[in-house]
């Protein structure tokens, strides 16, 4: 195993933010270190190459008319008027796509969705019609020349009543449906919680609502078809987070053989799960292409993007903790109401119903544990699992990090020192933790105590008593998340019957240069750096020459795609061992070049040489050539030097992390100022700590739009009031503080490199640290919760004593 | 990306061929300056010209002038270069403060105070500021020129007295010694609309009383000045009370809406706390500048 062992807790702030390393080219690492990214020339460049960037000859545009209504049976649709629109090649409703067995598809959690709505509409923004036209200009102009006759029904938008006996049922496509419950799951052990709690000193509860938020990437979604009538052949360019097995959901929709398509994810501007499910957008442009006999270009503008496509959160969790008066954790109870929206497209491995909420426990060790989720529909757009939350781990820590505060509050303890009372401790890993999960590795005191002295802890109370002796409101708010991520070993996962694992293959050329290729797919995580610094410090080839190959079905192994942080954990160690693979192959040719026994052959960077006799060695450059040349090659050895592998996890990663966050309130505005944020995080072996910086520093932006801004409401008829930027707020550099991020390396002890996922950890820790500091800051004013997001209003109102959940 | 629906455009080359375009196509047709306001609505169909003409070029009308004991800013003036003007700095510190919270960088680069002042939006900070400061605006149309007050420029929200033929091509404020002023905004998030702004400005007489004052608030439901609360404050001595009076006062006046930007008592309390902190403020500069 390679691992980084030194140093083991950093801190990048002050003034090594001005500095880079990796911009040297002496530092340039050869393997893991400060790297600049090998994508960026391309981006900064303007050469990126996005979806809507894909023009083909005889290219049409499709534009979709969407419902205005959040719940309406659809009485007729006439599309004459729009047909005869100059430009107008076709126009599909629903009606069209039945005989073709597409007017509904499968989501990614067993249930259907409309492509195009036949029966009724079933939230604002749903898919009615599709124009295909010589331009987007008259396809879109043509959408309102279509007429749509509704009889509006009582949409179901509070899902506190989505169960209540007279409400609407939205879904009677369902045979036998009579309401709108989807599903109830439930984690740990009831009875004993039961018990724990019976005979508790201490029990405090809260509610806790996680509203719904959009992942807005900048990037909308959007897809290019281009379906050879002539070979049956069908090339897909799409928006996809995960672009193998979209061919295979989409081979198996559409009855186009899997073999005959090639789907290529281009560029992709953000997914933050976003892009991880298939559109009826997606499918339309097939059967544009189809029905025209040309290619049909179909990219949804930011309202489409907003409202149709997949939300995340809008959990209402009902949380009890017990304790004893002395800050001992004894219990923790978790019962949730999950909106789901019109369809239950949420994109989870098939028997995690509620993602992995089972990491609610979070950090800590209980007597006894028990979480429900119960999930229902609403006249609201379908998704559910997106925006960097790891399949429901960003519910599930910021639940029991809001509660941890609560109860600090209830005994009057220092929220810091309940915490450290209570971690899981490192001689308990791997740890069980009561909810079906087993974290595999972490120092979760050393990494607080680490926090703790970055921030300068003791020093921020003090500020703190002297400035609430003046009136003045300052909070500090701590959140330590245990995420896991890394989805997942296929026995236990998979979506829609595909086992989540993924495959690497990586190719020496002769001249000692490589290409590795990877079923994984970057929407700016810098895959092309990274995966070429795992092979680089595994092989001793400089990152420079591998070409990392990802994206394009026809170029890449299988695999599960990237989402919930598995790029690293699942990809990266396959992307490792197929590394391994070949330079194992490497010793043997090595051998019969030296003349020796491949066993009298130790590694170094880069070459074999004889044990004992450093200068006879081969670099794994010559041993490429002599692969590819006349030597004769030991018996079973092939002539190259290649090697693919299928990585199956045998568990989830398990990053963790200790946040800070120090607010200032207004107390005649009610407004909240992130004046500082220290993330310290530990996801094991650090492969490219600028890449790793950055991913924090996006995530914590999330973490501030998601903690003071951003929220998808809809008014009582059902209409989304978050359908753009001008209603749904993300941050902006100006909401944001200087950030300070350090680290402590805890390797993984199952992953080859010991790396733990990076990408999600900051949006899924920061959220409750930023409100636990609000809620500090309040509470001398008798303020013990406040939900998300805290704008000023919001907090003007629980200062007044009456704060109300947003939903 | 966002498609309006179909629009013609124009651009005039003067003042006296924007005025004439504007004649011939009617209601049918807007001016567009900065964009910052018009273009994304016409993105969101919710506004729909069929005729755009552009007064860009029309670099005459982009100045920050001393004229006596006036001010004058011309319509085409951007927010940038009045956050960034020292003189305007130096009289109106409010015209300052506001374009330091109009928007964003990006608006505050194209944007300008003729199109503030003309799209009339109830969030919009200038048409609160020229109000407080006694601005004049100055109306041409193929006849003439008409110089009225911001009290009659401002009809409503999203209405001005700019008829279809005419174009708004300045802005006067009169510079009065011993004042100040001051604004302050809310907002959930930079760029957003205000959740509740105020402007306030005052002259102080020569024995330190408040000779007379001026209160204006942004996204309350009132617009033009809250007379009843400046009465409170002229012929007196500031003090904390005094102020506190004022806030109360504005407070009560407002008419505010519940929104996703916060409740009526939320909103009630911000237009006082505002209004306090500003008149606090633009006192305090006053004094300074007697001294």
């Amino acid at each position: 195993m390679t691992l980084v062992e030194e140093p083991l807790v950093g801190a990048e702030h002050g003034r090594l933010h001005d500095h880079n390393p990796a911009a040297a080219d002496a530092d340039r690492p050869i393997g893991f270190g400060r790297l600049q990214r090998k994508e960026d020339p391309r981006f900064i460049r303007g050469q990126g190459r996005y979806t809507d960037d894909v023009v083909l000859p005889g290219m049409l545009h499709g534009a979709i008319l969407r419902a205005p209504v959040a719940h309406a049976r659809i009485v007729s649709i006439d599309t004459s008027e729009a047909l005869s629109r100059p430009g107008v090649r076709a126009v599909l409703t629903g009606k069209d796509l039945e005989p073709l067995k597409l007017a509904w598809i499968p989501t990614l959690s067993y249930d259907v969705q409309a492509v195009l709505a036949t029966d009724k509409v079933r939230f604002q923004g749903q898919e009615v019609a599709f124009v295909i036209a010589d331009d987007r200009y008259a396809a879109r102009d043509a959408l309102e020349s279509i007429v749509v006759d509704y009889d509006v029904l009582p949409p179901v938008v509070d899902l506190r009543h989505a169960l209540d006996a007279d409400a609407p049922v939205i879904r009677d496509d369902i045979e036998g449906r009579a309401d709108n419950h989807i599903a109830d799951w439930e984690c740990g052990d009831e009875a004993a919680t039961r018990a724990v709690f019976a005979a508790a000193d201490v029990v405090v509860a809260q509610e806790i609502v996680y509203p719904r938020v959009h992942p807005a990437p900048m990037e909308t979604c959007g897809a290019v078809a281009d379906f050879n009538a002539v070979s049956g052949e069908l090339t897909l360019y799409e928006t996809s987070q995960a672009p193998h097995a979209h061919r295979t959901i989409i081979a198996m929709v559409s009855g186009i053989p899997e073999h005959k398509i090639h789907l290529i994810s281009p560029d992709i501007g953000g997914g933050f799960g976003n892009k991880v499910g298939i559109y009826p957008g997606y499918v339309l442009a097939i059967v544009g292409s189809i029905v025209t006999g040309h290619p049909v270009k179909w990219m949804e503008d930011r309202s489409e993007n907003l409202m149709s496509t997949s939300f995340a959160r809008d959990y209402i969790m009902q949380g009890e903790i017990a304790a004893t008066k002395d800050g001992r954790l004894l219990g923790i109870r978790a019962n949730v109401l999950a909106d789901h929206g019109a369809f239950n497209g949420t994109a989870q491995p098939t028997k995690y119903p509620a993602g992995f909420f089972n990491l609610f426990p979070g950090s800590y060790t209980w007597d006894a544990v028990y979480g429900k989720v119960t999930s229902v529909y609403t006249n609201k757009a379908p998704g559910g699992v997106a925006y960097a939350c790891s399949f429901r781990v960003t519910e599930a820590s910021y639940f029991v990090e809001r509660m941890i505060d609560r109860l600090a509050l209830e005994l009057k303890m220092d929220p810091a020192e309940l915490r450290l009372k209570n971690f899981i401790r490192p001689e308990q890993f791997p740890y069980d933790n009561k909810a079906g999960f087993e974290y595999d590795s972490g120092q979760y005191e050393k990494t607080m105590r680490h926090a703790m002295g970055l921030i300068g802890y003791d020093q921020l109370r003090q500020e703190q008593v002297e400035k609430r002796a003046r009136g003045e409101l300052m909070g500090i708010g701590i959140s330590f998340f245990t995420e896991g991520v890394g989805a997942g070993p296929r026995k236990h996962m998979d979506i829609l019957g595909l086992g989540m694992a993924d495959g690497a293959e990586l190719r020496i050329h002769p001249t000692g240069k490589a290409v590795v290729r990877i079923s994984v797919q970057s929407q700016g995580q810098a895959h092309e750096t990274t995966f070429a610094q795992i092979v680089a410090e595994e092989i001793g080839i400089p990152p420079e020459d591998i070409e990392v190959v990802h994206g394009d079905t026809d170029r890449t192994p299988f695999g599960l795609g990237t989402y919930g942080s598995r790029s690293t954990p699942v990809s990266g160690a396959a992307v490792a061992l197929v590394t391994r693979k070949v330079r194992d192959k490497a010793r043997l040719i090595a051998a019969a070049m030296l003349e020796t026994r491949p066993e009298d052959l130790e590694w170094a960077k880069g070459r074999w040489f004889v044990k004992g006799d450093p200068t006879a060695s081969r670099t794994i450059q010559e041993i490429a050539m002599a692969a590819h040349g006349t030597m004769e090659l030991p018996d079973g050895v092939d002539g190259n030097l290649d090697a693919e592998v299928t990585y199956d996890p045998p568990n989830l990663t398990y990053p963790y992390g200790a946040y800070f966050c120090v607010t200032d309130i207004d107390r005649g505005t009610g407004k909240v100022t992130v004046r500082r944020f220290l993330a310290v995080d530990d996801c094991g072996t650090r492969i490219n700590p600028m890449v790793i910086e950055g991913q924090v520093h996006g995530g914590l932006t999330d973490g501030v739009g998601m903690a003071l801004m951003e929220i998808i409401e809809f008014d009582p008829e059902g209409n989304n009031l978050g359908g753009s930027f001008m209603d749904y707020l993300i941050p902006t550099a100006m909401e944001v503080p200087d950030w300070e991020t350090g680290f402590t390396v805890t390797p993984s002890p199952h992953h080859p490199i010991g790396a733990k996922g990076i990408g999600e950890s900051a949006t899924v820790g920061s959220p409750a640290a930023i409100v636990n500091s609000v809620i500090d800051a309040l509470s001398p004013l008798g303020v013990t919760g406040i939900d998300m997001p805290c704008t000023p209003g919001r907090v003007w109102d629980a200062m007044q004593g009456h704060a109300t959940p947003p939903i | 990306m966002q498609i309006p629906a179909p629009f013609e455009y124009a651009r005039a080359t003067s003042l006296d061929d924007a005025i004439a375009l504007l004649t011939r196509y009617g209601d049918d047709a807007l001016v567009v300056a900065g964009g910052h306001s018009l273009l994304p609505m016409m993105k969101l169909r919710l506004a729909r010209p069929d005729w755009l003409i552009d007064i860009n070029e029309l670099h005459e009308l982009d100045y920050v002038r001393r004229h006596g004991d006036e001010l004058r800013i011309g319509a085409l003036a951007r927010h940038r270069t009045l956050l960034e003007s020292a003189e305007i700095a130096a009289l109106f510190p409010i015209m300052t403060e506001a374009e330091r919270v109009v928007a964003d960088p990006i608006v505050r680069n194209r944007g300008t105070i003729g199109g503030s002042l003309c799209q009339a939006d109830p969030a919009e900070d200038l048409s609160t500021v020229c109000a407080v400061l006694g601005a004049q605006a100055v109306i041409r149309s193929a006849t003439g020129e008409r110089v009225i007050g911001m009290d009659e420029f401002h009809q409503g929200p999203y209405e001005t007295a700019v008829e279809f033929n005419e174009i708004l091509v300045e802005v006067r404020i009169p510079i009065r010694p011993r004042s100040s002023s001051s604004y302050e905004k809310v907002e959930r998030r930079v760029g957003d609309w205000a959740v509740a702004a105020a402007g306030g400005s005052v002259t102080l007489a020569a024995d330190g009383t408040i000779e007379d004052a001026a209160i204006g608030v942004t996204a309350v439901g009132l617009s033009g000045r809250v007379t009843d609360a400046e009465a409170v404050l002229i012929g007196h001595r500031p003090t904390d009370a005094l102020i506190t009076e004022a806030g109360r006062m504005t407070s009560a006046a407002v008419d505010p809406m519940t929104d996703q930007r916060g409740s009526v008592e939320y909103k009630r309390h911000l237009a006082g706390e505002l209004t306090q902190r500003v008149l606090k403020r633009a006192i305090a500069r006053a004094r300074r500048q007697e001294a």
